[in-house]
C-alpha cells in the first residue's frame, strides 16, 4: 500500500531503528522521493524505443495509431502498455511507477485532474524549450487543463464537455439559459415526466455538475492562481442555489442524488426526463439502443447558460499525454506525443472510437458533422469549458466539493452552510491538507 | 479458556513434552535450544520482512509530514519531522487550527463518524449473520432429501466476489430498482440518512450468512448424536436440547466464526465503496484510509495505525474475555458439562 519512498525516509524513534535494523540492506535498494527533480531535466535527450502508457483501451483505436508510427520509424518503435480501466487504479499504477523513477514508462496518458499533481511532483518534462509545443490548433481550454505554474506540462490528446440532451418533440428550441430551462419545466409536469437532471451522486460526477452551476453562474472554486479558494462569493452561491432550488421544486427529480451517468441516460432514453446534461457518448446509444424510445425525437444543445447570451460552462473531460522525467528517449517521446495530436490521429480516434478530438478545424469538417451531427454543439461546450480546479491537491478538493455539495443538495444543509464548509474545505486541502 | 498464547511457539512447545520422558538430553529437545532457535530462524525472518517490517514502517511514516508545496517553486518538497500531528488530524480531528477544526468535507472531520458507522455496521451485520448462520446451519444439518442442492446453494452469495456483489445490490437498490418496486416504496437506497446504512448491512448479511452457517455447521457435525438420544430419554424438549447441548457444545466454533466476520467486517472496504461511495456517512475506517493515500501517504499511516490497533485491541478482547480459542481445536470442559 505504502510506496518505495517510505524506504528513504528518515527513522525517527530508536524502537523503529532497532527493529529495521535487520532490513538496512533491503532499504539502500529503494530509491525515489516524492521531491522536485529538475536535475532529470536534460538527460535522456535522445531517441529509441519507448513505451506508451494509458488505461485500457475500450475501443481499440490507440494500437491502429501505435501501428502507424512503428510503421514510419522502425528504429523508434512504441509499445503499448495498457493499465486498468478504472482511473483510480490507472492513477495508482503512474504514481507507483513514477515514484520507482521507471524508465520504462516514457509517455503516460494523464487524465487532465492529475496533470498539475504529477507536475508539482516534478515527475513530468515540462514542455518548454527544445520541448515547447505547439498549440495554436487546440482548444484553449484543453491546453488551459495541463497548465500548472503557466508552464505546459502535458499535451491534450482528448477531450470531453457536457452536452444538453432534450426532447425535441416536445421542446421545439432548446432552452439558452437555466431560467428558460427552469420555465420548461411545465411542459415535463404537462406530460408527466421528470424535467432535468445531471449527475449528482456522491462520486466525481457530482464535482463536474457542480462546478458547471458555480462556473456558469459566474462564480469560480480556485482563484486563477490556485491558491485561494473562492466560493464565498454571491455567484457561487447563485449557481449551487440553482441546482439546490431545482431539486426542492422538484424540477430535478429527488432520486437525481443517487444518479450517475448511466441512470440519467437510462431515464433519458426511457423517455422519462425533458433535458439530461450528459457526455457525448450519449449520443449514438440513445440514437441505437434497442430500448431507447427517444431515437427520432431528441436533439442535442450546449449546456443553458445564465441569460447573458452565453452558453453555460461546462467542465473539462479528457486526457492527454505527458513525458516521464524519468525516460531515456525524451526525443522519441516528444515526437511521439505530437504524432498523437496530429490532425490524421485526432480523426482516426474521432472516426473510430468517437473521441472528441482537440484540434479545433475538425470540429468544422462538413464529413465529420455528418457522421457526428453533435460536433458543433461539443465545439461551444468545450470552447467555453472550465478545466476543474487545477491545483496539485486536486483529491482533497473534489472530495471537499462533493461532501458538501451533496449535503446541499440531498437537504440536509442550506445552500449557505454547504458553501461555507466548502470554502473552509477547499482552502484547507490546498494549503496541503495539514 | 486456558492462556494458550497465539503464538506459534506456544503450541510447539506444547506438543514436545511426550518426548521427554524418554530421557533424551533436554537442551536438544525442550524447544529451546540453539538448534530449535536455528531452525525457526527462517520462519522468524520471513515474518519480520512481511509483517514487522511493513507494520513498523508505517508507524515510522506516520511521524513524518506529508510533502507540501514550495509556495514559490510550486513543486512538493519534503515536509520533515511532524511529531504527533498527524494523528491529532485523525484523533482530534485537528487540521492545524485546535482541535475539531476539520471543516466538514475533509478527510480529517470524518474520522470519528467513520470510525461509528464502522462499528455500527460490524455489530448490526455481525448479529444478523450469526442468527441467520445459526438457523442455516440448524437446517443444513438435518437429514432430508435435497440436503445437498441445499448446502451448495446456500454458499452461492458468499462464493461470488464482493465487488460483484456489490454491484448486484446496486442495481437492486437503484432508485427504479426490485427493491423499491417489491416494496413499493420511492426509498433512495444509496442518497442520504439511514437508507444507505441499512443497504449495507442488507448487502453484507446476505452475502456472509452462509459463511457463518458453514462454520457453525462444522461444529455442529462433531457433536456425537448419543447426547441428544441420552436428553430425549431423559425428557428434554426441543428447545432444551438446544440451549442446553447444541450451544454450549458449538461455542468454540461459534466464537471462532464470530471472531473471524467481526475482524473482516472491521475492515469493509470495497462493499460500500462501490455500493454507495461514502454517500449518506458510510465511508468505512478503510475507505478513509485509501482516500488519504490519494493525498499524502503519511498522514494516511497515521490512520492505518490507529485503525490497526483498534482492530487489535478488538480481536484481543475476543480472545482474553470472550473465549474465543483460534489456537486450540478441542474443548474438554465442554464436554464435561453435559
Amino acid at each position: 500500500m505504502f510506496g518505495k519512498s517510505s524506504l528513504t525516509r528518515r527513522v525517527t524513534f530508536p524502537i523503529a531503528l532497532a527493529a529495521t535494523g535487520v532490513l538496512a540492506l533491503g532499504a539502500c535498494g529503494g530509491g525515489g522521493d516524492s521531491g522536485a527533480s529538475s536535475d532529470a531535466a536534460g538527460e535522456g535527450n535522445s531517441t529509441g524505443p519507448i513505451t506508451y502508457v494509458q488505461g485500457k483501451d475500450n475501443s481499440g483505436i490507440v494500437q491502429p495509431a501505435i501501428d502507424k508510427w512503428n510503421a514510419a520509424h522502425p528504429d523508434e518503435k512504441v509499445t503499448l502498455k495498457e493499465q486498468t480501466d478504472q482511473a483510480d487504479q490507472q492513477h495508482d499504477d503512474l504514481v507507483q511507477n513514477f515514484q520507482a523513477k521507471n524508465a520504462d514508462y516514457d509517455v503516460v496518458s494523464v487524465d487532465n485532474i492529475w496533470t498539475s499533481e504529477f507536475a508539482a511532483k516534478g515527475w513530468l518534462q515540462p514542455l518548454t524549450g527544445e520541448y515547447a509545443l505547439d498549440t495554436s490548433t487546440l482548444l484553449e481550454p484543453t491546453v488551459t487543463a495541463e497548465t500548472y505554474n503557466k508552464t505546459l506540462y502535458a499535451a491534450p490528446t482528448t477531450s470531453d464537455g457536457g452536452l444538453l440532451y432534450y426532447r425535441k418533440d416536445l421542446v421545439p428550441t432548446p432552452p439558452t439559459s437555466w431560467e428558460e430551462m427552469m420555465s420548461m419545466c411545465s411542459i415535463a409536469t404537462q406530460n408527466g415526466i421528470d424535467c432535468y437532471a445531471g449527475q449528482y451522486a456522491q462520486y466525481e460526477g457530482l464535482t463536474v455538475n457542480v462546478a458547471e452551476a458555480i462556473n456558469t453562474a459566474g462564480g469560480s472554486i480556485l482563484s486563477e492562481d490556485g491558491k485561494t479558494a473562492t466560493l464565498d462569493t454571491p455567484e457561487a452561491k447563485a449557481g449551487l442555489d440553482n441546482l439546490v432550488k431545482a431539486f426542492q421544486g422538484g424540477q430535478i427529480p429527488k432520486q437525481a442524488t443517487t444518479y450517475q451517468e448511466e441512470q440519467g441516460r437510462q431515464s433519458f432514453e426511457d423517455g422519462k426526463l425533458l433535458f439530461l446534461r450528459n457526455w457525448p457518448y450519449v449520443y449514438s446509444l440513445a440514437k441505437t439502443d434497442g430500448s431507447s424510445t427517444v431515437k427520432e425525437t431528441f436533439g442535442v444543445a450546449p449546456l443553458p447558460g445564465n441569460g447573458d447570451g452565453n452558453p453555460g460552462a461546462s467542465s473539462l473531460g479528457g486526457h492527454a499525454a505527458g513525458i516521464s522525467v524519468y525516460s531515456d528517449h525524451k526525443k522519441t517521446a516528444f515526437e511521439f506525443i505530437k504524432f498523437l495530436q496530429s490532425e490524421e490521429i485526432q480523426r482516426d480516434w474521432l472516426t473510430q472510437g468517437s473521441a472528441a478530438p482537440v484540434i479545433s478545424s475538425l470540429y468544422d469538417d462538413p464529413a465529420l458533422v455528418e457522421q457526428f451531427p453533435y460536433l458543433p454543439q461539443l465545439k461551444t461546450s468545450i470552447e467555453n469549458a472550465v478545466p476543474r480546479p487545477v491545483t496539485p491537491f486536486y483529491p482533497a478538493v473534489t472530495k471537499a466539493i462533493q461532501d458538501n455539495a451533496f449535503s446541499a443538495l440531498s437537504g440536509s444543509k442550506t445552500t449557505d452552510a454547504a458553501l461555507s464548509d466548502m470554502q473552509e474545505a477547499v482552502q484547507n486541502a490546498i494549503s496541503g491538507g495539514q | 479458556m486456558s492462556s494458550t498464547s497465539g503464538v506459534a511457539t506456544g503450541e510447539f512447545a506444547q506438543g514436545r513434552p511426550p518426548l521427554n520422558p524418554r530421557g533424551r538430553r533436554p537442551s536438544l529437545h525442550d524447544g529451546s535450544g540453539r538448534r530449535a532457535t536455528l531452525l525457526i530462524a527462517p520462519t522468524i525472518v520471513l515474518l519480520a520482512v512481511v509483517i514487522l517490517y511493513p507494520v513498523v514502517s508505517a508507524v515510522s511514516q506516520s511521524f513524518t509530514k506529508d510533502a507540501g508545496l514550495d509556495p514559490n517553486t510550486g513543486m512538493f518538497v519534503e515536509g520533515g519531522f511532524a511529531g504527533v500531528s498527524n494523528y491529532k488530524l485523525w484523533l482530534l480531528q485537528d487540521c492545524g487550527g485546535g482541535a475539531f477544526s476539520c471543516p466538514p468535507g475533509t478527510l480529517g472531520s470524518q474520522f470519528w463518524t467513520a470510525t461509528g458507522v464502522t462499528f455500527l455496521f460490524t455489530a448490526v451485520a455481525v448479529t444478523l449473520e450469526t442468527v441467520l448462520g445459526m438457523v442455516f446451519a440448524l437446517v443444513m444439518h438435518r437429514k432430508f432429501k435435497g440436503r445437498a442442492i441445499l448446502r451448495a446453494s446456500v454458499l452461492v452469495p458468499w462464493a461470488i466476489p464482493t465487488a460483484i456483489t456489490a454491484k448486484l445490490w446496486y442495481f437492486i437498490f437503484a432508485y427504479d430498482g426490485i427493491a423499491n418496486r417489491l416494496l413499493g416504496t420511492e426509498i433512495l437506497w444509496t442518497g442520504d440518512g439511514w437508507a444507505p446504512k441499512f443497504a449495507i448491512i442488507i448487502a453484507d448479511t446476505w452475502k456472509t450468512a452462509p459463511f457463518m452457517a458453514l462454520l457453525i455447521l462444522a461444529g455442529l457435525q462433531v457433536i456425537d448424536e448419543g447426547v441428544y438420544e441420552a436428553a430425549k430419554m431423559d425428557g428434554a424438549g426441543a428447545w432444551q436440547r438446544f440451549v442446553h447441548i447444541t450451544l454450549p457444545l458449538v461455542k468454540p466454533a461459534l466464537m471462532v466464526a464470530v471472531l473471524f466476520r467481526t475482524l473482516d467486517t472491521l475492515r469493509m472496504y470495497d462493499l460500500p465503496k462501490i455500493l454507495t461511495g461514502g454517500a449518506g456517512d458510510t465511508s468505512t475506517l478503510s475507505m478513509l484510509v485509501v482516500d488519504q493515500v490519494r493525498s499524502g501517504f503519511n498522514a494516511a499511516s497515521a490512520l492505518s495505525t490507529i485503525t490497526f490497533l483498534i482492530v487489535f485491541l478488538v480481536a484481543f478482547i475476543f480472545i482474553k474475555f470472550l473465549g474465543a480459542n483460534v489456537t486450540e481445536q478441542r474443548a474438554p470442559k465442554a464436554k464435561k458439562a453435559v
